[in-house]
C-alpha cells in the first residue's frame, strides 16, 4: 500500500475544509462570535493539520498549527477577535490554498510566503499575549514557545507518552502502522501478538491526530490509545497547557465509551459525516452513465416504434411491457440526470469573500443577500457561470453601488444592497445580480458609444442602449481601477452566456440600481424538442423557445422588401424566417401558406419560422456536434431519433440574432 | 493474393514493415495507416449539414456517437461518383476524433517495407504532396499512401475548428 494513494482524498477534503473555514470566518460576528462556529473553524484547521502531518507536508502543518493555536485560544475566549485577526485568518486560508495547490502539483510551497504568514500569525499571538496579561495568564506562558517552533519535537522529558494498541490487524498492516507512527513521534517500545500491536510512542501529536492517521489503514474501533504519564517531571496540568487538547480527546481510553469515540472522530474529520451520505465519483463516469442511459432511451423508442405496428390484441403483453419499459427508462434518465445537478450555493458561496475584499478596497459598504441557493443547475453549466457572475458582481461593486457619502446625499442607506438570486422558470434557470446603486447612465453610454464610432443615436430605446455595453471594448468608467473598467468584460460575459445556450438582459433605472438577468437552460444534456420537417429533413426546435404554431393565411404575409417578409399575428408583425432558406433545403415547400409557421421567442424578441410540417414532440438527448466535427452556424447540437438517424437541433438564439442584425447566418455565427 | 497474405503474416516480424489498409477511389488504389482505422461499415443515409463543403456528406450515428462522413471521391474531384453496394465507410480515429471516409471499396491489407515506399512527386492542388507519405509498389500495383491524419486535420478539410486542428 502506498500512502500517496490517499493524497488526492486529502487534497479534496482539505479544499472543502478550507472553503468551509472561509465561509464560517466570513459569517462570524466579531463582537459576539458563536461558539459552534468557532469550534467548527478550529476543527477545520485541526483536520487539515492532522492530514498534512500524516503526509509530511511540513509547511502546511506549520501554518495550520499556528492558525489552530490562535483559533483554539479564540474559542476558549482567551483572546478577543478583531477585524484584523479575521483578515489575517482569511489571508492564511488563501496561503493554505496556495500551499495545497503547490503540494498537489508536486512542488514545495514558496518558503517566503509560508514564513511571512507564519510571522503574521505569531505577531498576532504575541500581541494578544502582551495585551491580555491577566486574562490569558495560564495559557500565555507556554504558547509563544509552542507557536514559534511548532514542528520541532519538544524535549523528551516533556513529551507525553502514549500507549497505542491496535487489535485485529494483519501483519502487513502492523508494519505499515508502525512506520506511520514512527513518522509521528519516537517509538519507545513495541510488542505484538498474532493479531495485535502495541506501541509506546513519545509524541507531541494528540491522540485524535494519531487516530486520524491510522483510520486510513484500519477502523476506528481497532485503535486504543492511552496516555501514560511517563515523566514525573511533567505534571498533567503542564501538559494540558502545552497542548490545548479538545476536551474529548483527553478522555482515555477512547474506545471505552462509544459516544466519546464518535465525538473524537467527528472532531478529527467533520467530512466523515458527509462521507456516509455521499461518495466521490469521477464526472466522466457519471457522463458515461448518462450517455448509456441516453442510448437506452433511444433503443427503447426504436423498439416502441416497431412495436406500434403490431396488432395490439395479439401482442397485448408485449405492448404492456413496452409501456413499462418506457416509464422505467424515463425515470432512470431523470434520476441519472439529477446526479449532475449541483446547487447554486456552489457558486454563491464564493461571493461573500469577494464582496468583503472589494468593499474594503473601494471604501464602500455593501450587504450581500443571496436567494435561491438550493436551486439546482447542471454541473458543466455551474462551473462556467462562475466567471461571468464574478464579473457582474465586480461591476456592481465598482460602478454600481456608490460610496457611502454619495448614497447618503442621494437619500439612500449608506449600506448598499447587492442581491444574488437564482430560480427556476420553466425549463430555464434565471440568475440575477442586482444592486441598488447609481444605475446605468444613458447619456454617458450613448456619448461614449458615439465617440467610439458605434451605431448609436438618441432615438434608441433604453434596452437598446443597455445592449451597447456588451460591445467589445466598451467601458464608461472614467478611470481604470484594478477592480474593473478595462472595457474587457461585458462582451465576454455575453459571449460566455451565449455559448452556454443562454442570454443576458439588463434592467436599470438611473439612481435606483441595475439588475442583470442571466437566463440559462437547466441542463445541456437533454431537452424537450419539437421536431419539424423541411423537405425530407428533420430538425429539432427546443420547446422552450416555441410559443405556438399556426398555418398562415396569404393575407397575413406581407413582403417588406425582396428578401424580407413579415407575418401578421393578432395585431403584431413578426419577421418571417424560412427554415429551408436558412439551411438551403432544396425540396421544401416555399409557399408559406402551404407550410406551418412556428412562433419562437429568443432574447425577448419574437419571430416566425416557416417549416413544412410538424412531426411531434419528444425529449431528446443532446449530442455535441463539435466532439467529432465543428460548430455549424444555426445549429446548436445534434440528436439521434427513434429510427437511429441523426437530427440537428436548431440554434434559435442564433437565428434570432441573424434576424435582428439583418446579417446572413454565416457571418453571425 | 496468396503472396499478399504471406506478406501480412511476415509483417509482424519485420520491424521495418508498416501495415496499410488499401481502398479504391475510382481506378486508383490508396493506402492508409491501419492503426488509424477503427472499423469499416456500410454507407448508410447521413444527415446533411447546411453550408458545409460538398465533400462533407453529413453526419451519421455510430452507436450513439455523431460522426461526420467525408466523401473522399468528391474531395479528390473524381468523376462518375456512384453510391452502390461497394461503397463503404472507413471509420478513422484521428486527432482524438472519430471521422468516417466514404470510398469506392476496401480491397486489402498490405505490409510495406521501407524500401517499397518511394517519395511522392508533386501533385496538383487536389491532393498536395504534403498529405502523401509516399507511393508504394506491390507487384506492379501502385499504392498512393496518404497521411490520413494530416489530411483530415488540414484546414481546407474544414472538419474541425481551425484552432483545434492546429
Amino acid at each position: 500500500m502506498d500512502i500517496t494513494e490517499f493524497y488526492q482524498t486529502f487534497f479534496e477534503e482539505a479544499d472543502e475544509l478550507l472553503a468551509e473555514m472561509e465561509q464560517l470566518l466570513l459569517g462570524l460576528d466579531i463582537d459576539a462570535p458563536d461558539n459552534e462556529h468557532l469550534n467548527a473553524i478550529f476543527r477545520a484547521a485541526h483536520s487539515i493539520k492532522g492530514g498534512a502531518a500524516t503526509f509530511g507536508f511540513a509547511a502546511l502543518t506549520d501554518t495550520t498549527h499556528l492558525l489552530e493555536n490562535l483559533l483554539d485560544r479564540a474559542r476558549h475566549r482567551e483572546i478577543r477577535l478583531r477585524k484584523e485577526m479575521i483578515d489575517a485568518f482569511l489571508e492564511t486560508k488563501d496561503v493554505l490554498q496556495e500551499q495545497l495547490s503547490a503540494y498537489r502539483a508536486g512542488d514545495e510551497p514558496d518558503p517566503e510566503m509560508v514564513a511571512r504568514i507564519c510571522a503574521v500569525l505569531q505577531q498576532l499571538a504575541q500581541e494578544e499575549n502582551a495585551s491580555q496579561p491577566g486574562a490569558g495568564a495560564p495559557a500565555a506562558a507556554p504558547l509563544p514557545a509552542a507557536s514559534v517552533a511548532p514542528a520541532v519535537p519538544l524535549p523528551a522529558s516533556d513529551t507525553p507518552q502514549l500507549r497505542v494498541r491496535f487489535s485485529k490487524v494483519s501483519e502487513s498492516d502492523r508494519k505499515l502502522l508502525s512506520v506511520e507512527l514512527e513518522n509521528l513521534g519516537e517509538v519507545v517500545a513495541q510488542t505484538h501478538t498474532d493479531d495485535s500491536l502495541t506501541l509506546w510512542l513519545e509524541t507531541s501529536c494528540q491522540p485524535d491526530d494519531i487516530i486520524a492517521v491510522c483510520c486510513f489503514v484500519i477502523d476506528l474501533d481497532q485503535i486504543d490509545i492511552v496516555q501514560e504519564a511517563k515523566a514525573v517531571a511533567a505534571p498533567l496540568a503542564a501538559m494540558e497547557t502545552l497542548q490545548p487538547l479538545p476536551a474529548v480527546a483527553t478522555v482515555t481510553p477512547i474506545t471505552a465509551a462509544p459516544s466519546t469515540a464518535k465525538a473524537a472522530a467527528a472532531a478529527v474529520a467533520p467530512a466523515a459525516a458527509k462521507e456516509s451520505s455521499s461518495i466521490r465519483v469521477d464526472v466522466e463516469k457519471v457522463d458515461q452513465i448518462i450517455n448509456l442511459v441516453g442510448e437506452l432511451v433511444i433503443t427503447q423508442s426504436m423498439l416502441a416504434q416497431t412495436a406500434a405496428t403490431l396488432d395490439p390484441v395479439l401482442h397485448e403483453r408485449l405492448l404492456n411491457g413496452m409501456g413499462q419499459l418506457e416509464r422505467n427508462a424515463r425515470d432512470l434518465q431523470e434520476s441519472v440526470m439529477s446526479i449532475r445537478m449541483m446547487q447554486m450555493d456552489y457558486v454563491f458561496s464564493r461571493f461573500p469573500r469577494l464582496v468583503r475584499d472589494l468593499t474594503d478596497k473601494l471604501g464602500k459598504q455593501v450587504q450581500l443577500v443571496t436567494f435561491g441557493k438550493a436551486t439546482e443547475l447542471d454541473k458543466s453549466l455551474i462551473e462556467r457561470i462562475i466567471d461571468p457572475l464574478t464579473h457582474l458582481v465586480r461591476n456592481s461593486l465598482d460602478h454600481g453601488i456608490e460610496k457611502p457619502e454619495r448614497r447618503l446625499a442621494a437619500g439612500k442607506d449608506a449600506v448598499g444592497q447587492l442581491l444574488l438570486s437564482a430560480q427556476h422558470q420553466g425549463g430555464n434557470i434565471v440568475i440575477e445580480v442586482s444592486d441598488d446603486g447609481a444605475g446605468l447612465d444613458r447619456e454617458r453610454i450613448l456619448a461614449k458609444a458615439i465617440q467610439q464610432g458605434m451605431p448609436a443615436s438618441e432615438a434608441m430605446s433604453d434596452d437598446e442602449v443597455w445592449q451597447l455595453i456588451f460591445a467589445p471594448g466598451f467601458s464608461t468608467a472614467e478611470k481604470i481601477t484594478d477592480v474593473s473598467g478595462r472595457g474587457v468584460g461585458m462582451d465576454v460575459v455575453k459571449r460566455n452566456i451565449q455559448e452556454m445556450g443562454g442570454h443576458v438582459e439588463i434592467a436599470s433605472r438611473q439612481g435606483n440600481g441595475t439588475t442583470t438577468r442571466i437566463v440559462l437552460p437547466l441542463t445541456l444534456a437533454i431537452l424537450d424538442g419539437m421536431s419539424v420537417k423541411v423537405g425530407h429533413e428533420v430538425y429539432i426546435l427546443p420547446l422552450n423557445y416555441v410559443i405556438e404554431s399556426l398555418q398562415p393565411r396569404a393575407e397575413d404575409i406581407h413582403a417588406v422588401s425582396n428578401e424580407e417578409q413579415v407575418l401578421h399575428v393578432r395585431g403584431e408583425y413578426l419577421p418571417l424566417t424560412e427554415l429551408h432558406r436558412v439551411f438551403e433545403v432544396a425540396d421544401a415547400r416555399t409557399d408559406p401558406t402551404q407550410g406551418i409557421v412556428v412562433i419562437l421567442h429568443g432574447e425577448g424578441k419574437r419571430f416566425a419560422l416557416l417549416v413544412d410540417q410538424l412531426v411531434g414532440q419528444h425529449q431528446v438527448v443532446v449530442k455535441n456536434l463539435e466532439t467529432n466535427y465543428r460548430k455549424v452556424p444555426g445549429i446548436s447540437a445534434a440528436t439521434i431519433l427513434g429510427d437511429g438517424s441523426v437530427a440537428l437541433i436548431v440554434d434559435v438564439a442564433a437565428l434570432q440574432r441573424a434576424n435582428r442584425e439583418k446579417a446572413p447566418l454565416l457571418a453571425a455565427a | 493474393m496468396v503472396n499478399d497474405h504471406n506478406r501480412l503474416g511476415s509483417g509482424q516480424d519485420d520491424p521495418e514493415g508498416q501495415k496499410f489498409l488499401v481502398f479504391t477511389l475510382g481506378s486508383e488504389e490508396y493506402g492508409i495507416d491501419i492503426l488509424k482505422v477503427q472499423e469499416i461499415r456500410d454507407y448508410e443515409a447521413v444527415t446533411r449539414i447546411a453550408h458545409a463543403p460538398a465533400f462533407i456528406k453529413g453526419v451519421t450515428n455510430l452507436r450513439g456517437i455523431i460522426v461526420p462522413i467525408v466523401d473522399l471521391r468528391i474531395k479528390f474531384r473524381l468523376e462518375n461518383i456512384q453510391y452502390n453496394q461497394q461503397s463503404v465507410v472507413i471509420i478513422l480515429n484521428v486527432a482524438q476524433r472519430v471521422v468516417g471516409i466514404l470510398v469506392d471499396g476496401v480491397s486489402d491489407v498490405l505490409t510495406l517495407s521501407r524500401d517499397e515506399i518511394k517519395p511522392a512527386p508533386e501533385f496538383g492542388a487536389n491532393l498536395s504532396a504534403e498529405y502523401l507519405s509516399g507511393l508504394g509498389t506491390v507487384e506492379q500495383r501502385m499504392l498512393i499512401l496518404i497521411d490520413i491524419e494530416k489530411l483530415m486535420c488540414s484546414p481546407d478539410m474544414a472538419l474541425f475548428e481551425v484552432a483545434e486542428a492546429a
